[in-house]
């Protein structure tokens, strides 16, 4: 005869829901610090410097529910995704050109490395003297600065593929087309993965620079007008829609990497 | 007990063969094969046998096409497998010295990699696949990631995979030198049935003396650079006596 104790199946039920709390409480806690911190700082300081979060989080509503002012936000979400997909894009065609002919990469790697030098404001500059179009400036300027980068980043991604993988690939006689289809695609993805969330970062804070100077919309237009009103709740809440937006895309990359990426061996030590 | 098979009937034939690493005639230049003439008649099992860096790999290379000798000709079924390169698609198999799966794929994925080259459809290939799979021992693991088999089983997916193409010719590097000698041994003598079973001509590298002996119907023994140093044939007939004399034979001539 074998006896089964109520509480047998609810202590694991019980540690996996403790462990998942944990989980939650660890990520959420320094954002709660800091929120606490500004908050109790609001207490003692004016509003044009410490502003109540309320306040701020009575803004940000105000963005979400006006169309006008969440079409600024959505021209800015446009522009730095617009701006990271042309880079991406022209930054593949110029890593596999480099991949294929030494020449090429002699050729492009020191203009890149310049390139990589030059500030993003410089960028906004030369831009607002070469271009009259508003978009197609944000486009340059967006592009220019995140190009290098993605450049060598899908450079290095390609360099590192594995020759004995691409050495096996290759004796099966693959068509261009095929070859790219089951080897070089999956096995450069996860640095192109990476590469995107790095530069998303890169380019919510350049799109700012290249708004506030060169553009009649969009976010950093809006802190433009905040700063001459003196208004840091405003500017606190336009700030958070780009920090939102980073949050939501950072989180849609990092989804697609637990899908695709769930052929990695995991180890149960941590490095 | 020296193999005759006439350049027209081979199904690997190089002649005068010679590769040469970095720019000939220069101080850096490495002659890695050295004028080698080998046929291998269809069905045959040639194990190449030779001391470490004496050019087993790069006649591999050459046989396969993905290296261009220096000079010579390299022929396989009659015609050049690098410059033909992709005409021979499907035509030729290969099993690397370690398993080489993609870890992006399962093991049914990767062993339905060369039938998708083949433009096989779909049903028709995971049919195939699975049925490879199921005959070298690994039903129920064809969803697996190769991270999460055990050498042997990984070994076993990528013979697998080789197989499923059902190429005449059939290169093997060494494959199953990473693994402990009682699953080679195994793995061994289940590729070896495989390959009589199906009537593929087989090349297989290795620098196991007891492994050639094993597998090969006729072991060909490389001095460094490659060149013939020692050529021998045998079949199921030849006596424990006379095999001991050709390993004995063999050892003298790696020894030298």
């Amino acid at each position: 005869m074998s006896e089964t104790s109520p509480q047998a199946g609810s202590a694991p039920r019980a540690n996996a829901l403790l462990a998942a709390v944990r989980r939650l409480g660890t990520s959420v806690l320094p954002f709660v610090v800091v929120i606490l911190i500004w908050q109790f700082a609001s207490l003692f300081f004016p509003r044009f410097l410490f502003p109540s979060l309320i306040d701020v989080f009575w803004r940000c509503i105000d963005i979400f529910s006006s169309g006008a002012m969440f079409a600024d936000v959505l021209a800015t979400i446009f522009r730095i995704l617009a701006g990271l997909a042309g880079a991406f894009i022209v930054g593949g065609a110029l890593a596999l050109l480099m991949v294929r002919s030494r020449a090429v990469d002699n050729f492009l790697s020191p203009i890149l490395t310049l390139f990589q030098g030059i500030p993003a404001l410089s960028w906004v500059v030369f831009a607002i003297i070469w271009f009259h179009g508003v978009e197609f400036r944000i486009f340059f300027i967006m592009v220019m600065t995140t190009l290098p980068a993605f450049t060598f980043q899908v450079l290095g991604a390609l360099r590192g593929m594995s020759r004995d993988l691409m050495e096996m690939v290759f004796s099966f006689r693959p068509t261009r087309l095929k070859l790219f289809r089951v080897m070089i695609a999956p096995a450069i993805l996860p640095d192109i993965l990476t590469a995107w969330k790095v530069n998303l970062g890169n380019a919510s804070r350049v799109v700012v620079v290249a708004e506030l100077v060169g553009a009649t919309g969009g976010v950093g237009y809006e802190l433009l007008q905040q700063q001459q009103l003196f208004d840091m709740a405003g500017a606190l809440a336009w700030t958070l829609q780009l920090v939102f937006f980073v949050l939501i895309v950072q989180g849609a990359l990092t989804l697609i990497e637990n899908t695709v990426f769930r052929y990695r061996a995991v180890s149960e030590r941590a490095i | 007990m020296r193999d005759i098979v006439t350049p027209g009937d081979a199904a690997i034939h190089l002649d005068h063969v010679t590769k040469v690493f970095g720019k000939a005639g220069s101080a850096t230049a490495y002659r890695v094969v050295d004028g080698l003439n080998l046929d291998v008649r269809p069905g045959q099992m040639l194990a190449l046998l030779g001391k470490t860096g004496c050019g087993k790999s790069t006649i591999f290379n050459m046989i396969a096409g993905l290296t261009e000798p220096t000079s010579g000709t390299v022929r396989v079924s009659g015609r050049d497998p690098f410059a033909d390169f992709d005409s021979f698609r499907g035509r030729i198999a290969i099993v690397f010295q370690n398993d080489r799966l993609l870890p992006w794929r399962t093991a049914i994925q990767n062993v339905e990699l060369g039938l998708e080259m083949l433009e096989v459809p779909a049903a028709e290939r995971r049919a195939t696949a699975q049925l490879w799979l199921t005959k070298l021992g690994l039903g129920g693991h064809e969803h697996d990631y190769p991270h999460a088999l055990s050498g042997g089983m990984r070994q076993r997916v990528s013979i697998a995979r080789a197989f499923a193409t059902n190429a005449n010719i059939l290169l093997c590097d060494e494959p199953f030198s990473a693994l402990d000698e009682s699953t080679a041994g195994k793995l061994r003598a289940e590729f070896t049935r495989l390959v009589k079973e199906n009537g593929k001509t087989a090349v297989f590298i290795t620098h196991s003396i007891s492994e050639a002996l094993e597998i090969g119907d006729r072991i060909v023994v490389l001095k460094r650079p490659a060149k013939i140093a020692y050529d021998v044939s045998f079949d199921t007939g030849t006596g424990q006596e006379e095999r001991e004399l050709i390993r004995s034979r063999i050892g003298d001539v790696l020894a030298v």
